[in-house]
């Protein structure tokens, strides 16, 4: 558990992974609904911002209805190189997260670009940086995103 | 990243004025509005639509999931039949400890894996007696599987979509 985090912020962001109020003064709604005053509310939010707990506030898109590209790309990158491959892997502003996992496969990013043909483009730059192929594995289905998390 | 899908001009300049996220004021669609170009009322009319859309799959805080505690992250990849893959993948959406679910390309020989589940617990070994669970709920004590924990975190951040110029 994060330290720092008291219940109120625990209940503010078990009830607002979603669901932020529609309405021009949707902190006063939100805030109503858990128990705090407005600029409480946006003062506790801009704390967990600050503090790391969360790291943003506002929307999270589906990126093909959007428009865009999404993909999951993995990459076996030899451990004396990792940080030094990560660095040029990071640098493209269309590599969503990254993640070391391990595995053979021990480098794992997400892609998330404007337009869907991109995506490769990004991938061909990234294997020329770096040397190293980069296994595209792009969705072909989705069963289920329920990404929330309890505090 | 310049966005090419169905949206209206006042959409994209929406998605361009939210950025990264809301600001943190009384009134933040009327703030956005404000950099959009739009009034307040169509801020949250053009909002309410994105969302029963699909477009925006939600709106609020957005946590990091380490911070929070769950430290044991870890996608689970299967190699499941194609003809079989639909009914697996609807199974799994059952469980509640699953929290992302996806059918993707495989990548032979490298990666034989079709069958992307992912469980963010706080404990290795809780994760990994769920994985146990799953498999034998489901059938698939003899399906190829492996458990990718994740290590560091290089980056976290959402996409950030902006409607001007290319890259």
């Amino acid at each position: 558990m994060s330290a720092g985090l008291d219940d109120i912020d625990k209940a503010i962001i078990n009830g607002l992974q979603g669901g932020f109020p529609l309405s021009e003064e949707p902190f006063a709604e939100a805030g109503m609904r858990l128990g705090l005053d407005e600029d409480d509310l946006i003062a506790r939010i801009q704390k967990m911002l600050d503090d790391g707990a969360l790291t943003r506030f506002g929307p999270m898109y589906h990126a093909e209805k959007l428009g865009g590209g999404l993909s999951l790309a993995a990459m076996k990158v030899p451990e004396a190189d990792f940080d030094a491959v990560a660095e040029k892997v990071n640098a493209h502003p269309e590599v969503a997260h990254n993640y070391a996992r391990d595995h053979a496969f021990n480098m794992w990013f997400v892609l998330a670009t404007g337009a869907p043909g991109r995506i490769e483009q990004v991938i061909a730059a990234i294997e020329e940086e770096t040397g190293l192929k980069v296994y595209n594995m792009p969705k072909i289905e989705e069963f289920y995103i329920g990404l929330s998390f309890g505090a | 990243m310049e966005l090419t899908g169905e949206l209206t001009g006042a959409d994209r300049r929406l998605v361009t004025a939210m950025g990264p996220g809301l600001p943190l004021c009384r009134r933040p669609f009327r703030e956005i509005g404000a950099r959009a170009g739009l009034s307040e009322k169509n801020v949250i009319t053009a909002l309410k639509r994105m969302l029963e859309a699909g477009i925006i799959s939600r709106l609020g805080v957005v946590v990091r999931h380490h911070e929070l505690g769950y430290k044991a992250n870890a996608m689970v990849v299967w190699d499941i039949a194609d003809e079989d893959v639909d009914q697996i993948g609807e199974r799994f959406k059952t469980f509640d400890f699953i929290t992302l679910c996806y059918r993707r390309k495989r990548r032979p020989p490298q990666w034989p894996y079709n069958l992307f589940s992912m469980i963010h617990g706080r404990e290795r070994q809780a994760v990994l007696a769920q994985v146990d669970e799953l498999a034998r709920a489901c059938g698939l004590e003899d399906a190829p599987r492996e458990i990718l924990f994740s290590g560091r975190r290089f980056k976290q951040r959402g996409a950030v979509y902006n409607s001007g110029g290319a890259l």
